[in-house]
């Protein structure tokens, strides 16, 4: 891949499609491994690439164990802590998880993991559906810098960044571009 | 979804953009989801006071909002006045001043004078939300009965409606009828001459005095209540005429497509201007738009009192 300008920033490729499919692959292994009892599993993607993200990582898991996961969106809009802070209002969209959860390990899908802030508003998210049995937390690329004590189950790739960096993970499904993670840097 | 919502007050949907109308009723559909959660209710609002202001008399829009925003985590204070006491220049400017000194967040205005939500709109840093002010808008009302369509129909535009009744009076009918064109619907008023003048075809609406033409033609009906208490004999020879050529009775309800929408923003008036059988009917989605005003409520006050803290 070639660097691409967006802006005035500068951005470098980080991962490509192959790594990408690697990454969610060994997380769906890894998810086979720690989760005995995998038809107890539900993954739940925080919209929008966490969704997309669950529902490949339920694909290599019907590969690799024969096990058809169930899969849900979990949209974080209305928990977060920061509504009326930002520029813009976050857009909500409808939260739509299997029920009931009592029984069920959730596993939370998101694209990229910076301050833990958002998967905080996911777990309370979660929390008014139920009780479920355990949550985890899967991400594609782990960037540091956590404000919340978070930390995730499963890494695609740690990727140690500066703050003023910015990471850019994009998606054939939700993007409509070629899969790819890129990591951009004000020049 | 690529509009913004930029607004801190709704003070009507006169002024509201299609874009911004179906931003309105795409963020109710996340808020109703929250209804069937076990625990119904978000931090989105959480910290925020919310004071309803009702000067006109009414249970249901005040407590439909009350609802919205407890489900929202806001704190709600219900202020009621009664008409009589207030003169509209004077009184409006002493609750702008009190309502400041609560330091309310989002007002929800009821008054009987048109035009009271935009004046406290622009002198308060407050949102302001329009319950209804007198016979101008009603615009939660009238996004609600597109919430509700949409969500049985699956669109809007296309669509004809027929709004029938005491659409003079009525800002259920103004809100409705910016909405629904601005959506790409056809509106037909349906009613008696005094009630609905032919004026209103200027608004781009059609206007017939003949329900019986109108019905076998209707994707929706909204029968809107008859406000005796409104009704003055000169408009209004009796409930007797009225039902006899404008209610919504069993045997007229036959003429309607099978797949016609019934809708009535209530209270019912049961036997005047639909029969209760009709009102309990398999095509009525009265009750559909209670449940879907609390969805729409929700999201109104989520998208203004999220602009107005910035």
């Amino acid at each position: 891949m070639k660097p691409r300008k967006q802006n005035s920033s500068a951005a470098v490729p980080v991962m490509d499609a192959e790594t990408i499919r690697r990454a969610l692959r060994r997380i769906a292994h890894e998810i086979i491994e720690r989760n005995p009892q995998l038809e107890q599993v539900a993954l739940a993607g925080i919209p929008a690439r966490g969704v997309e993200i669950a529902q490949r990582v339920a694909g290599f898991i019907r590969e690799v164990a024969n096990v058809e996961v169930e899969t849900g969106i979990i949209d974080v809009a209305m928990h977060r802590d920061d509504v009326g802070t930002r520029p813009e209002l976050p857009v909500v969209r409808a939260s739509n998880l299997p029920l009931p959860l009592e029984d069920r390990t959730v596993i939370i899908i998101d694209d990229v993991l910076y301050t833990g802030r958002t998967v905080r508003a996911a777990m309370d998210a979660i929390n008014s559906f139920g009780r479920p049995a355990r949550i985890q937390l899967a991400v594609l690329i782990d960037r540091g810098h956590r404000e919340l004590p978070i930390r995730p189950d499963y890494v695609g790739k740690n990727l140690p960044t500066a703050t003023r960096e910015q990471i850019q993970v994009r998606l054939q499904q939700t993007d409509n571009e070629a899969d790819a993670v890129w990591l951009e840097r004000e020049s | 979804m690529t509009t913004r919502w930029t607004r801190k007050d709704l003070l009507g949907l006169r002024e509201l953009s299609a874009d911004e109308i179906n931003l309105v009723l795409e963020t109710a559909d996340a808020f109703k989801e929250v209804g069937t959660r076990q625990i119904k209710k978000v931090p989105a609002l959480r910290g925020k006071t919310l004071v309803n202001f009702f000067v006109e008399p009414s249970t249901r829009t005040r407590t439909s909002f009350e609802l919205a925003a407890l489900r929202l985590s806001a704190d709600v204070i219900n202020i009621s006045a009664t008409t009589s006491s207030l003169t509209k220049g004077e009184t409006l400017k002493d609750t702008a001043r009190n309502l400041e000194a609560l330091l309310a967040d989002i007002l929800v205005l009821r008054h009987s004078s048109a035009g009271a939500p935009q004046f406290l709109a622009s002198r308060l840093k407050a949102s302001v939300i329009n319950a209804g002010d007198g016979a101008h808008e009603h615009p939660t009302q009238a996004l609600l009965d597109l919430y509700t369509i949409r969500e049985r129909r699956g669109k809007i535009a296309g669509l004809h409606v027929a709004i029938i009744g005491d659409i003079l009076f009525s800002r259920v009918a103004r809100s409705n009828i910016f909405g629904l064109l601005k959506l790409g619907a056809r509106v037909t008023l349906v009613g008696p001459s005094t009630l609905v003048p032919r004026q209103f075809e200027k608004l781009g609406v059609e206007v017939s005095h003949k329900i019986d033409d109108v019905l076998p033609k209707a994707d929706v009906v909204n029968l809107l209540r008859i406000q005796h208490e409104r009704q003055r004999r000169e408009y209004f020879p009796g409930l007797g005429e009225y039902i006899r050529l404008f209610g919504l009775t069993k045997e007229r309800a036959k003429l309607l497509k099978p797949d016609c929408l019934i809708m009535h923003p209530g209270p019912i008036n049961r036997g005047v201007e639909i029969d209760s059988d009709v009102a309990d009917g398999l095509q009525s989605v009265i009750l559909d738009q209670v449940t879907n005003g609390l969805a729409v409520r929700m999201a109104v006050l989520y998208l203004c009192g999220g602009i107005s803290s910035q």
